[in-house]
């Protein structure tokens, strides 16, 4: 049986289970210094002074840095657009480091960070794009001249169509600012001794970051090492430069000892890069049938207090995205980045795709609104066939690989009982204590797999590709090693079974090491639902690369040819004759033997590392449906049912592809009902804590029921497509179009999410939208 | 000023000289050098840094360590058996799938063995209801669900020794 395709208990797991696992701030180093930092308390002001003389003759503490004793470059982004390492003249965001504190303990640390003076000087504070883009707004950078620091227009608005159409509809959308909030907050260890640099860092991407700081220090990159130890989370938050990790290296050279940084939950609400907090001004136009003749978006991007190459990018893949699953012949899209005084944007699971699948999804039931019809006809009538692929997108980046979006509304409907839900829909409305029912679909499609060439560069990586490097050792056991950087889901296990398939030994004998720069290849990491598509793909041409060779190995000593050797179940035999065998193992010293190899081979032959290129993304799609219950009285929401319906294409473990679901689908009900990041009007945040900002715990989550179509990538010989993003992805339009369903006989066609109890109870007394 | 205190940690007795302010999952973490039980918020709402306290489950960020003066903490490293077996709790979270980045894990493990001890065979409302203080963020619960479900359902567990990669 193949183990690709089968459920395979993680290799992760003891470790984990066991508290051996190894977070950054669990490593200790002897001489180890604690760093923290005093964050600014306004949202926009300047800066007149900082006193930290207080705070140096704390007990404990060991120094205190300004901008002003450091003199460092800004962080490496955007040129004209950097964001200072420490806070100089200004600060632009609640959370902006200003100074630095390192001490003897985590706790005199924190006391000294109490006893720094800043003397601010408030600046007016604008907190939302329309605040930001009016005539007269306070600038975070006055050099720009405007809070917009990217533009671009639609190249062709269809008005003509517009004009001529049967129906058209102006939808006005946000797509609530979110925190990604992994459990393990930022975390770095720097240890710069005489032989070189050592930075343990909690981030997706170890080569990126490694080969930055070198640079941002100018040490050469072989004395810079980041290790990525066990990553507690990541959901795009950690591939993202902040302060911590490039002060770190400075201070534990300046002081010549370890300096670690452990950041507080409170410190990373704010600081930590947001995600989502894009508004967008939707217009499309239709006919009779239902049928979608133009499509008109314009998306603003909230880029918090300064615009990094991530954040700037993801209206370019909602707008490159806005078409979801259907064949709209007239699609004009434009965009702008605008700087808030507010915490800045960047990746956050599925970056960019939420917000264009919730535009292109409601704006699907508004359709069937306006003609009453049921949403699933509205869908049906514009699907991209499935026959009709590759299919080209209004959009360049956008060539979908292969889709089947009416099939995954098929075997979604196979899974739910449609109709006994609007039969019970009806049936309670008028009865009092009974809830209201919605329920809501969402046919998605994302862009994944990142990427083709050039793709990760336009976010400042140094290439597209992924690394992997497979090492036979003399035992016929093997190590992987890639540049892919794991944090959940589970890569260590699907490599292992990818290898397995392909090299022919057993899984038990296969180990998966990632995370350091100094043993493993150049790499670049795991973010945009990647791995397997990319990583996983090189996984298996590495394979093959080393049982040709092998098999050259075992023709000479069995004195065959080659392309008769087969191998199977740890060995290597001739094709009609088993008797005439080698287990991996032999082969495996052999390969180590001068003189046990044929003439053109080298000793240590049996090690392949491959760069994995891939033409396209990939897109993963499928289909949703939501079913909500309301309280009449209180407003209560609650997802009772959610169906799931994936094409992610092969699946490597269907276990961890479930997993890789459920951690999608919650997140997305998350936006939908629980979390935004808020601020009040002077630029102070109001959900800067878990207490406020309501991540759902296991009574705030349903049980998840899903269904699966297969359609291949026709752009890997896996097939596989990608996981990691499609339940954030798919999850938000079909929770919202349910609330929206489940309040339709009350007039209401939208609400803005989160769909809080609060929002729902005002409609219900009274209040339609 | 410091303070002299002594817990008892999975059967071992750690004397220390403490900040009398040092809060237990400190003392456990970087004073004794047990860090799987980890930190993942500063408001007691996560649930990370879970461990029993004399049988009972609490949030070692809201308890000092002086206050744990004299009494008993099982963490994470003291829950598998003494041949390395796992406890039924640890299998079922690795036969379900129940975590996937594993810093949540050891204050899940803890809250469920806690929920197990008191209620051996919870209902799925149960099991959520009692472990709503501990945020996970990568699993959505419902694995962590059917983990604590195959806990129950196994009681003596699948005897796996650490290390062990299947």
């Amino acid at each position: 049986m193949s183990i690709v395709g089968t459920k395979v208990i993680r290799k992760e797991d003891p470790n984990l289970l066991t508290g051996r696992g190894q977070y950054v701030d669990d490593i200790q180093l002897t001489g180890m210094t604690h760093m923290a930092f005093v964050r600014s308390t306004e949202a926009h002001a300047l800066i007149k002074g900082i006193d930290v003389s207080a705070a140096l003759e704390c007990e404990g503490v060991i120094g205190a840095w300004t901008a002003a004793d450091l003199e460092l470059p800004p962080l490496p982004e955007v040129p004209g657009l950097e964001r200072p390492t420490l806070a100089t003249d200004k600060v632009r965001f609640v959370g902006e480091a200003v100074a630095v504190i390192v001490a003897e303990s985590k706790y005199a640390a924190a006391d000294g960070t109490e006893l720094v003076v800043v003397d601010y000087e408030p600046l007016e504070a604008v907190t939302n794009i329309e605040e930001a883009t009016a005539e007269d707004a306070p600038l975070l950078f006055e050099e720009l001249g405007s809070n917009t620091v990217a533009e671009v227009p639609s190249a062709d608005d269809h008005q003509s169509v517009f004009d001529s159409a049967p129906h058209t509809e102006k939808i006005k959308l946000i797509n609530n600012r979110c925190t990604a909030a992994p459990i393990e907050t930022s975390a770095c260890l720097a240890d710069y001794g005489p032989a070189g640099l050592t930075i343990w860092a909690s981030f997706q991407a170890p080569h990126h970051l490694r080969n930055r700081i070198s640079a941002w220090l100018g040490i050469p990159q072989d004395q810079c090492r980041v290790i990525t130890p066990d990553v507690g989370g990541g959901f795009g938050q950690k591939i993202n430069f902040t302060p911590e990790f490039f002060l770190a290296p400075v201070l534990s050279k300046i002081l010549n000892r370890p300096v670690k940084y452990s950041q507080t939950r409170s410190e990373a609400m704010t600081s930590m890069y947001h995600g989502r907090a894009q508004e967008q001004e939707v217009d499309i136009a239709f006919d009779n049938e239902g049928k979608i003749q133009a499509l008109r978006v314009f998306a603003s991007q909230d880029m918090g207090g300064y615009a990094i190459g991530t954040g700037m990018g993801m209206p370019v893949l909602t707008t490159a995205m806005s078409a979801g699953c259907y064949v709209i012949p007239n699609v004009s899209v434009a965009w702008r980045n605008v700087l808030t005084n507010t915490t800045p944007i960047a990746a956050y699971r599925g970056a960019g795709r939420p917000e264009a699948t919730y535009l292109i999804e409601r704006a699907m039931d508004h359709i069937a609104y306006k003609l009453e019809m049921d949403p699933t006809e509205v869908r049906r009538q514009n699907y991209i066939p499935k026959d009709d692929f590759p299919y080209a997108t209004h959009s360049e980046l956008a060539v979908y690989d292969s889709g089947n979006f009416e099939g995954a509304l098929d075997e979604l409907l196979e899974i739910m009982d449609y109709e006994s839900i609007r039969e019970e829909q009806v049936a309670n409305q008028d009865m009092p204590e009974k809830p209201l029912i919605g329920v809501g679909f969402s046919s998605w499609l994302e862009l994944a797999g990142f990427g083709p060439p050039g793709s990760l560069e336009g976010f400042g990586h140094l290439g597209s590709w992924e690394s992997v490097q497979i090492r036979i050792q003399p035992d016929g056991s093997a190590i992987i090693y890639t540049g892919a950087s794991p944090h959940g889901q589970g890569t260590v296990t699907t490599f292992a079974q990818i290898a397995s398939e392909y090299l022919g030994i057993e899984y038990d004998k296969i180990s998966v090491r990632h995370g350091d720069t100094a043993t493993i290849p150049q790499g670049i990491g795991t973010m945009g639902s990647r791995q397997v598509a990319v990583g996983g793909e090189g996984v298996k041409n590495a394979s093959i690369g080393i049982v040709q060779k092998a098999k050259s190995i075992a023709a000479h000593k069995l004195e065959a040819n080659p392309e008769d050797i087969e191998v199977k179940d740890g060995s290597l035999f001739v094709k009609g004759s088993p008797s005439k065998s080698l287990s991996w193992a032999e082969v495996a010293t052999f390969s180590f033997q001068r003189l046990e190899l044929p003439e053109d081979m080298d000793p240590g032959s049996l090690d392949e590392t491959i760069l994995q290129e891939v033409p396209n993304f990939s897109f993963p799609s499928g289909a949703y449906a939501c079913v909500i219950e309301i309280d009449k009285h209180t407003g209560d929401t609650r997802v009772r049912d959610i169906y799931l319906v994936d094409d992610c294409g092969t699946v490597i473990n269907p276990l961890l592809a479930e997993g890789q679901v459920h951690g999608g689908v919650a997140q997305g009900i998350a936006q939908a009902l629980y979390e935004e990041f808020s601020y009040d009007e002077n630029g102070q945040p109001t959900t800067a804590t878990f207490i406020d900002y309501l991540m759902p715990g296991a009574p705030d989550l349903p049980s998840y029921t899903s269904g699966r179509i297969n359609t291949p990538n026709p752009n890997n010989s896996l097939g596989a497509k990608g996981i990691g993003e499609s339940g954030s992805v798919g999850t938000p339009p079909a929770v919202i179009n349910a609330v929206v369903d489940a309040l339709r006989h009350l007039g209401v066609t939208h609400i803005d999410m989160p769909a809080t109890p609060q929002k729902i109870w005002k409609i219900l007394q009274g209040g339609t939208k | 000023m410091s303070y002299p205190t002594s817990i008892n940690i999975n059967g071992n007795r750690y004397d220390k000289s403490i900040d009398p302010r040092t809060l237990l999952v400190h003392f456990i973490r970087e004073e004794c050098g047990l860090t799987g039980t980890h930190i993942g918020c500063d408001t007691s709402n996560c649930g990370a840094c879970t461990v029993l306290l004399d049988g009972n489950a609490v949030k070692s960020c809201t308890v000092l360590a002086v206050q744990a003066n004299n009494h008993e903490i099982t963490t994470v490293e003291g829950l598998a058996n003494d041949d390395g077996s796992f406890t039924p709790v640890q299998e079922g979270f690795r036969q379900e799938h129940g975590l996937q980045c594993g810093y949540c894990t050891p204050g899940m493990l803890m809250a469920a063995t806690a929920l197990l001890d008191e209620i051996p065979n919870p209902s799925e409302q149960e099991i959520r209801e009692n472990l709503e203080g501990n945020l996970c963020r990568c699993t959505g619960y419902e694995m962590i669900v059917r983990s604590v479900q195959w806990a129950a359902q196994n009681p003596d567990g699948i005897p796996v020794q650490i290390g062990e990669s299947s």
